[in-house]
């Protein structure tokens, strides 16, 4: 009998083990190609075509003649501002329109809420044909806002936001009614500050999803003074030719900023795909 | 989405208006919620109507105005045509490439990572680090790898005897080497769901069923499946609808070559209206594509709803 269970305690370890070591192997065979960009961003361009791992001459020439011969620090501003625009845009509209369907009692709340929904079932992809025309319209072609304006309200984020709301207490509201407080100063002394783990939700998935977008910056930025990071490197893309540490070095260098945001926030990213997922 | 919190039945008084409601007139909520409203009808609700209203007519990009009606011409010359209907191949093929194995093995390295005491950091870092690079990134890198002559992959192959193909130039193998590199890109976002999904399974069951001599694999079949069954219908939807909206690695990796073998349905409506001008034309097929990820997520609510009164 104990013979029995030992070998069944030998059997499981034995799992877990191989377990172990088959995920082992596929992380690593998962950050090769991160790797290997790296690798060839370091190498002269006249090795890369050596396929090796071992670089003889390494230098990081590579990255000083992209950040010189590209506008990528342009791009990357523009990426910035816009991205941050958006974050903080959908933060705002968004939990503010979260706490009147979560708190507040009117007409029509059933309805607005609905028609809310609606806005998750609409993919921003099959508008791309009729904004190009608004923004046309508009005159906001080849501007930030044109990329920022339409990422705003995200329906998604209201729902974020009210499915936070709503998990907090009422007391501290009351007593801060009880003192006469309104909606308002409500809102911004109490709500808010409780609500930092959905702030952070929303914004870095706004933020992120901004930077990465391309189709529709793609569409309305064609100025290479305004473009995006995404949109900048599709567009150059081919000028490296047969220059790979230099297109690897673009790479690396358009990756770093979301790299550094993915170091910083990877707790609540993901926290908050789970979340957000999950809940529903 | 959770919505039994919302529609709460409202005690009514005299006005209409209910008790907790102080300030009388709905204008407090209303100032909450028009700068949200105001955008939301400005850049989606009224685009959205737009786009209908336009995929009607003959808009042209270069004319002002709507142009000639053209009744339900647009539809019918979609429905009509080759290319809408070999773009929409494309995604759907690309969707078969994609979504099982970005489900099976997201739900594989989950449920390793999940019995991995350390080291999650790290794993969490290798798969989920390349979901949040900007495709223009992730395009670069691969295409360095398929290149032909040089490419990582042919060498690597090629020192296990094994020749390879023109990854992104033969049209036969350009879409599983675009869906390729669609799996490494975004398996993490699925792995992160199954990770918070496990969470939630209570670990005496697993105790329990150790106890009865059940095998790890026993227990990952009896218990883990099972109990995962609703994030596999979330992962599982929201891959469907994510790799339906493809665009980005056929615009840059392949432009929608060779021969047109790998355009997506977004591509077209980018070549049409975009290259073509035929921005009505383009809007209906827009609409088409939307009746699709619509179906798609009409079939997910059915779904949901089976497995709530199931459990």
């Amino acid at each position: 009998m104990t013979d029995l269970a030992q070998r069944a305690q030998f059997r499981v370890k034995l799992f877990n083990r191989i377990c172990f070591g088959v995920l082992i192997a596929f992380a690593l065979l998962w950050l090769v190609p991160l790797l290997w960009a790296l690798d060839t961003a370091l190498k002269p361009n006249a090795e890369t075509t050596r396929t090796t791992w071992a670089i003889d001459d390494p230098t990081v020439d590579a990255f000083g003649r992209v950040l010189r011969d590209t506008d990528i620090l342009t791009w990357f501003g523009s990426s910035l501002f816009i991205s941050t625009l958006s974050a903080a845009g959908t933060v705002l509209v968004a939990s503010l329109a979260a706490y009147a369907l979560s708190r507040m009692r009117f007409r029509y709340r059933t309805a607005v809420f609905w028609a809310v929904l609606a806005g998750i079932m609409i993919p921003g992809q099959v508008l791309i044909v009729p904004w190009f025309r608004e923004f046309d319209a508009l005159g906001l072609l080849n501007t930030w806002w044109a990329v920022s304006l339409p990422q705003i309200p995200t329906a998604i984020a209201v729902f974020i936001f009210k499915q936070f709301f709503d998990g907090l207490p009422r007391e501290l509201e009351e007593v801060a009614r009880l003192d006469g407080a309104g909606y308002l100063r409500i809102y911004r002394r109490i709500i808010m500050p409780l609500a930092r783990p959905a702030v952070a939700a929303v914004a870095i998935f706004t933020f992120v999803t901004s930077w990465n977008d391309l189709l529709w910056p793609l569409l309305v930025l064609s100025n290479p003074d305004i473009m995006t990071i995404p949109v900048g490197l599709a567009t150059v893309q081919g000028a490296f030719g047969i220059r790979y540490a230099d297109t690897m070095a673009s790479a690396i260098l358009g990756a770093i900023p979301l790299i550094a945001v993915f170091l910083l926030f990877q707790r609540q990213i993901v926290e908050g795909i789970a979340g957000s997922g999950l809940k529903g | 989405m959770t919505t039994e919190t919302v529609v709460r039945p409202r005690p009514a008084t005299a006005d209409g208006a209910p008790p907790e409601q102080r300030h009388g007139t709905g204008l407090p909520a209303l100032g909450f919620l028009a700068p949200f409203l105001v955008l939301y009808l400005a850049f989606i609700i009224g685009p959205a109507l737009y786009g209908l209203v336009m995929s009607f007519f003959d808009t042209s990009l270069v004319k002002p105005g709507l142009s000639g009606f053209a009744g339900f011409g647009n539809y019918t010359e979609a429905l009509q045509s080759s290319g809408f209907w070999s773009s929409l191949w494309h995604t759907v093929w690309f969707t078969v490439l994609t979504t099982p194995p970005l489900i099976v093995l997201a739900f594989v390295f989950a449920v390793l990572a999940d019995r991995a005491r350390r080291g999650r950091w790290f794993f969490r870092l290798a798969f989920f680090a390349p979901y949040i690079l900007p495709s223009a990134v992730v395009a670069l890198i691969w295409i360095f790898i398929y290149t032909p002559g040089l490419g990582l992959i042919e060498t690597g192959l090629g020192q296990l005897g094994i020749t390879s193909p023109n990854w992104l130039g033969d049209p036969s193998w350009a879409m599983p080497s675009l869906a390729f590199t669609t799996i490494w890109w975004t398996l993490g976002f699925n792995f992160v769901l199954y990770l918070a999904g496990l969470q939630e399974i209570p670990r005496d069951l697993y105790e329990a069923a150790a106890m009865d001599g059940a095998s790890p694999w026993q227990q990952i079949r009896k218990i883990t499946i099972p109990m995962l069954g609703r994030t596999t219908t979330l992962v599982a939807v929201l891959q469907v609808i994510a790799s339906l909206k493809v665009f980005d690695q056929m615009y840059i990796m392949t432009s929608g070559g060779p021969n047109f073998a790998t355009r997506s349905i977004l591509e077209y409506v980018y070549d049409e209206g975009f290259t073509n001008f035929r921005v009505g034309y383009a809007a209906a097929v827009s609409m088409l594509f939307f009746l699709v990820v619509l179906l798609v997520s009409a079939v997910w609510f059915s779904l949901v709803r089976r497995q709530e009164k199931e459990v």
